[in-house]
């Protein structure tokens, strides 16, 4: 793979608050890297440190072969950013944004063709303030890319927009890395990043904490599995003692509010209990395994719920081989025996 | 981020060409904002010829030829020793208001930073503000003498080159100031409270409420060592007097020589 970003021992602190420490990362060309964690965490220290627009104490930093700290100018032609927070004149309309910050680069994409992809051409001679906070956002990613970038940096892409807003949002996304562009995204919504990222690293306190595929973190380095079934009326109580009492299973509950079973154990937990039931004839209803979820991993290394608004309270407890987190799903559950 | 983060490194990569074709499109762009704006726009532009014509036709006594008067102003009518003072706040309004409540406005809408993230010099921002606030005091300046020159039949400067000569390092030192409030302000709002704070006492000493024969001595000795009311006394001494304004133009110098580098030193991007 060809690195087109190469962070190495980044540090960044604002007086006593350590934003980025240590933090190490390499993004190859075409990639879609997310950048997950609670508010707070750094992130965006992070990405404003790969744009050369603000100074890191120490590490390095290369994009495209080149240190933005010393030449922030060379990359700032060939890496787009979209900022958090960041706005434009309230009477500036859409086309004059687009052409304005076209002029900016030297072989910038034309400013029609990205109106037209991001569905703002109805839009072009309205003023920016007069413009739907998903259409602000959608001209705010339009202007990350109206340089033609190499890599793009987005950070919050989809904070503000309706579902349907934010589909159309991922799927330009994708459209945009078809092209070859590398992605960093910055979120908060683990959704975003299952669906669009190939790789994401979650960061904690300026330190990535966790980092992988989403379906790597999800699966874990252990091989917890959990399942949900109903039993049959009448099923008699020694039979899920039975299952309880298995090697496979650690745990076997009754989750009160649908009556379903679930049971936890290692990899072999399904075919186990599924046989041991047949031994009594028992056929069990509704089985559906439970995944965990990247929210459930963000949660466990951080500690923090990743829509919330406060920073991780008690300290990041990383999982490399300890217990793992509960699952996310309904949480009433009634320990019938174990 | 600092100015002193944003290493002047010479863009790689980008000519000098596509620097000038960035400063003109952000310049043409700031132009159209600026015009935008219409209440802020007619106060630039406008307000000096709409001062001549208010205290001329407003007050008739102001149009009656001065008699035992000083030298200097004999013959002259009052209305006329209003020209410079005009010309002063011709100056003193986009410095003060257009430009800081502008570059504020900016950096508290996140504008400045969301520009930091492009390949533009980052002095392009401050070079179309200043190229639109000057552009507004030249209009504002002809349209003020225009005024002047048919209504009242007000005179052209005695000495023509040193009239322009003031204008220039007046609207200079001015201009530094507007760029220091410029600098850290942290939103258009305290821009412009702290613009007008300003602007108020510069009028004063530039003789609006006491014009030329009218100011007292005392006032004039403090008003000299003030940008708008050296450049008012200086322009006044290039449009009715022959001698040359040596202290006020060294006074403006030194406002222009220090307010600048002290505004870039300080200026803040968010």
């Amino acid at each position: 793979m060809d690195p087109v970003i190469e962070i190495r021992d980044l540090r960044k602190t604002y007086g006593p608050k350590v934003a980025v420490d240590g933090v190490s990362l390499a993004v190859g060309r075409g990639e879609i890297v997310g950048v997950l964690g609670p508010n707070g965490a750094g992130k965006t220290t992070l990405v404003e440190c790969l744009a050369g627009v603000r100074r890191a104490d120490s590490g390095s930093v290369r994009v495209l072969g080149v240190d933005p700290q010393r030449d922030p100018a060379a990359v700032r032609a060939r890496l787009g950013m979209q900022l958090q927070e960041a706005t434009l004149p309230a009477r500036l309309r859409v086309r004059e944004a687009l052409e304005l910050y076209a002029a900016f680069y030297p072989r910038p994409a034309d400013p029609a063709e990205l109106m037209r992809l991001l569905g703002l051409t109805e839009k072009a001679g309205t003023a920016f303030g007069d413009l739907s906070g998903g259409q602000q956002q959608r001209l705010s990613i339009a202007l990350a890319l109206v340089g033609d970038p190499e890599i793009a940096v987005l950070d919050e892409l989809t904070t503000g927009l309706d579902p349907q807003a934010r589909r159309d949002t991922w799927g330009l996304i994708e459209r945009v890395r078809d092209r070859g562009v590398t992605i960093v995204l910055v979120t908060h919504f683990m959704d975003e990043a299952e669906r669009l990222c190939d790789r994401v690293v979650i960061v904690d306190r300026g330190r990535i904490v966790a980092s992988g595929t989403p379906r790597g973190l999800v699966q874990g380095d252990g091989d917890r599995r959990a399942l949900r079934m109903r039993l049959p009326s009448g099923t008699p109580a020694e039979v899920a003692a039975e299952v309880a009492a298995l090697p496979e299973v650690h745990a076997l509950t009754r989750v009160d509010s649908t009556g379903e079973i679930e049971v936890t154990g290692d990899g072999h937990v399904l075919p186990a209990t599924i046989l041991a039931l047949s031994r009594h004839g028992v056929v069990p209803d509704d089985v559906r395994t439970l995944g965990r979820t990247l929210e459930d991993v963000f949660v466990a290394v951080t500690g923090a719920d990743p829509s919330g608004a406060a920073p991780s309270q008690p300290p990041p407890s990383p999982h490399p081989g300890g217990p793992h987190p509960p699952s996310s799903h309904p949480t009433d559950h009634v320990e019938v025996r174990s | 981020m600092s100015a002193a983060a944003a290493p002047s490194v010479r863009p790689s990569g980008l000519s000098r060409a596509d620097g000038a074709r960035a400063l003109r499109a952000l310049t043409r762009s700031e132009v159209r904002l600026f015009l935008r704006d219409p209440g802020a726009a007619f106060f630039a532009l406008a307000f000096p010829a709409v001062l001549v014509l208010g205290v001329g036709f407003a007050f008739p006594g102001v149009r009656e030829t001065l008699t035992d008067v000083p030298a200097p102003w004999d013959g002259l009518q009052l209305i006329h020793v209003f020209v410079p003072i005009a010309l002063a706040t011709a100056m003193a309004t986009p410095a003060l208001s257009t430009l800081p409540v502008a570059i504020a406005t900016h950096r508290e809408r996140g504008v400045l930073r969301r520009l930091s993230t492009t390949p533009l010099r980052p002095q392009a921002v401050l070079v179309a503000q200043v190229v639109v606030a000057l552009g507004a005091f030249v209009v504002a300046s002809v349209l003020a003498l225009v005024a002047a020159g048919l209504a009242f039949d007000a005179p052209a400067p005695r000495q023509v080159g040193t009239a322009l000569l003031v204008l220039v390092l007046g609207a200079g030192a001015i201009f530094g100031v507007g760029l220091l409030i410029a600098a850290r302000a942290p939103k258009g709002t305290s821009a412009s409270g702290i613009g007008m704070l300003v602007y108020f006492p510069m009028l004063f000493f530039a003789g609006m409420w006491t014009p030329g024969p009218v100011m007292p001595e005392a006032v004039r000795t403090v008003s000299q060592y003030t940008p708008l009311g050296a450049a008012s006394q200086a322009l006044t001494t290039a449009w009715f007097e022959g001698g040359f304004p040596a202290l006020q133009l060294l006074v403006l110098v030194a406002y222009v020589v220090v307010l600048f580098p002290l505004a870039a030193r300080l200026f803040r991007w968010t």
